[in-house]
């Protein structure tokens, strides 16, 4: 207050006038809950010395926590899919001064769909994490996890993004080094400072685009680089951050920490990581590429193509050199971000839509495999493909999901990874020049399918571990207990039902994605929720 | 004054990345704790440099008389030393965890997720 001469301030040029409507809060709420629930389970790390009969209380406190975010990303995509881009800026600075959370088709979806998988890994861990696990914050860390990946998705600030990043990292760190093995200790060195040198370009690239613009704001760097005719550094900046992002994302050929580490963390915490952190990786190249830096994006095309090439064919290929099940994995989701990132080469309405059904597919098949590959550890107490076998007798629903899956992974119809891959090729067919890269998807995709239905054929389809004469049965079965079995096959046929369901009426998730990626293409509606029409 | 700081990032940038190429993990350490003060001073000399004058408004007027120094690097900065400190502190820990169980820093050595020569996948039954 200016002392004795108190005039009164107008503070409608600097200050969000009109309350924010109770409705709004709902923005922050996918990010609001998980804290919350991440610092009440802080507290209940102990919480099975509580009741006699050792109940494993915070696990059930974890799955309500995640079901009420998972909710409220529902209702948030509901409310944007029926009016457009949401803004909330926070502190009630008029923006660009403010931070804003701006929630827009594509961050509702992938919010929603994150949370919906983060739901199922909880309840698969209330059957599986050890009570080693829940000790050291397995819970906590998951759901902070969460309210990173939440973030990252809902914000609309760009360095408040590399804050979302840090979160969702550290919490990551924790997790994927959680149980202290030799081979975890030595996957985690290597993931953790490969992604910290990623997250520091990151963070290079935006103070070089605040030195150069003088803001933060998504929206508001967006509209001034649509009109930038400076001599800035605007392509270096660019090329900062799809390198920053593409390591995020494990892109060749900066893809080495993932196939070194998600091999080595429990069984829930690897189908999350494979599920959810590369994907946001894949999300902010969709934002800051083609959203903000469209112009650079097409100087820099050519590149992304062949950097799409390179990463399907590398992953597929490390997927047919791999003999531990979860190794082959983790090598496909490599193979799938580079499919993801041909449809960003392209960036047409049909290619980004076609990006974001195959993100959507990628999230929950690649958790389900994880979690089906789990069961097969379990049942056969190996990941190795040379002695596991026999399992079609163990389990033949078992079976029949896991093939269904298979034909997800690889791209067949029937299922969610058809569509996506139909449209992407038929997107890039339609892109001059890039013929070659959709032979690369569909080769790929052949490669894809020879490495997972290895895995079947020799864990389900023969009679037992290597050595065993042809046309006898020799599986092994280490008898699961009922609660385990329970759980563990609810969560996987949940997950292998949505697969289905996207497969067999994908209407309303094609139509979605078009207009998501029509508006990430012309911003408009985004940066009118932020400045308003007037700015337009 | 710009010239000077950007010169000085760049040699931190210069020392940071020669530090975490090496293949001991003792000096990719050091590489990473000066790596986040070359981004930091990056970012310090990116937002403008204006010395000696504070961003406070007189009473009597509604925006600063003169260019004042712009306050939003150094908040991007405090969160950023934040950050990469409790990155560094976790990094520090983990390594010398390594260190006791795998007795080893050096990356040459440390293969316990990949090992070396994996068998490769069965061709047959």
């Amino acid at each position: 207050m200016a002392g004795k001469s108190s005039k009164v301030i107008d503070t409608s040029g600097v200050l969000v006038e009109a309350n924010v409507q109770l409705v709004d809060y709902l923005i922050i709420a996918p990010i609001l809950i998980p804290i919350i629930f991440g610092a009440i389970l802080l507290m209940m790390r102990r919480s099975d010395e509580w009741t006699k009969s050792g109940v494993n209380l915070s696990a059930y406190v974890a799955c309500f926590g995640i079901a009420l975010m998972t909710l409220a990303s529902f209702a948030l995509l509901l409310r944007v899919n029926a009016q457009g881009p949401i803004t909330m800026t926070m502190g009630r600075w008029l923006p660009p001064f403010g931070i804003s959370f701006s929630v827009d088709k594509l961050g509702a979806l992938l919010t929603f769909v994150g949370s919906f998988v983060a739901l199922m890994g909880a309840i698969y861990s209330t059957a599986d994490a050890k009570v080693i696990d829940r000790r050291f914050g397995f819970y906590p860390f998951l759901l902070l996890m969460m309210a990173g990946v939440s973030g990252a998705f809902l914000t609309g600030d760009i360095f408040n993004l590399y804050v979302w990043f840090e979160v969702l990292l550290i919490s990551s760190f924790g997790l994927i080094v959680l149980g202290s093995e030799k081979k975890q200790l030595d996957g985690t060195m290597k993931y953790a400072f490969l992604n910290l040198v990623a997250t520091t370009m990151f963070l290079i690239a935006t103070g070089y685009l605040y030195g150069l613009l003088g803001t933060l704001n998504m929206a508001d760097i967006a509209m001034k680089l649509q009109n930038y005719d400076g001599d800035g550094p605007v392509r270096t900046i660019a090329v900062l951050y799809i390198a920053a992002f593409s390591m995020k994302a494990a892109a060749f050929p900066l893809n080495f920490w993932l196939p070194a580490s998600y091999h080595t963390p429990r069984i829930v915490v690897s189908a999350l990581f494979a599920g959810l952190l590369t994907k946001v990786g894949i999300y902010s190249l969709l934002r800051v590429a083609v959203m903000l830096f469209s112009f650079e994006r097409e100087f820099l095309s050519i590149g992304i193509a062949w950097l799409a090439g390179a990463t399907m064919l590398v992953g597929v290929l490390g997927a047919l050199a791999q003999n531990d099940i979860r190794r082959i994995l983790g090598y496909l989701v490599i193979s799938g971000i580079g499919t993801m990132l041909a449809g960003i080469y392209v960036a047409t309405v049909p290619g980004l839509s076609g990006v974001i059904v195959y993100t959507v597919h990628s999230m929950l098949t690649m958790t389900a495999l994880y979690l089906v590959a789990g069961m097969i550890g379990k049942i056969s107490g190996s990941f190795d493909l040379r002695e596991v076998g026999g399992l079609y007798a163990v389990s033949p629903m078992l079976s029949a999901v896991f093939f269904v899956l298979c034909l997800a992974i690889a791209g067949l119809p029937l299922t969610s990874g058809f569509w996506g891959k139909f449209i992407l090729v038929k997107a890039t067919l339609e892109v001059e020049g890039a013929q070659w890269l959709a032979l690369i998807i569909l080769v790929s995709g052949f490669l894809t399918t020879i490495a997972i239905f290895r895995i079947w054929i020799f864990a389900f389809w023969r009679g037992g571990p290597s050595g065993t004469p042809d046309g006898k049965e020799n599986y092994q079965n280490n008898i699961l207990d009922d609660k385990y079995k329970l759980t563990a096959s609810l969560v996987i046929g949940v997950l292998t039902g949505a697969i289905l369901l996207i497969g067999f009426m994908p209407e309303w998730l094609l139509s979605y994605s078009a207009d998501a990626a029509q508006s990430l293409l012309f911003p408009n509606d985004y940066i009118e929720s932020v400045f308003g029409k007037e700015a337009l | 004054m710009e010239t000077a700081l950007s010169i000085l990032s760049g040699l931190f940038f210069i020392v940071s990345i020669y530090l975490l190429l090496s293949k001991y993990v003792i000096r990719v350490l050091l590489g990473v704790a000066l790596l986040g003060n070359a981004v930091n001073l990056l970012i310090f000399t990116a937002g403008r440099l204006t010395r000696e004058v504070p961003p406070i408004i007189p009473s009597h007027l509604d925006v600063p008389a003169v260019a004042t120094a712009n306050p939003l690097p150094q908040a991007l900065i405090l969160t950023a030393i934040v950050i990469s400190f409790s990155f560094f502190a976790f990094l520090l820990v983990l390594s010398f965890r390594a260190y006791q169980d795998l007795k080893s820093d050096d990356t040459e050595t440390l293969r316990f997720a990949e090992p070396k020569n994996e068998p490769t996948p069965p061709l047959g039954y």
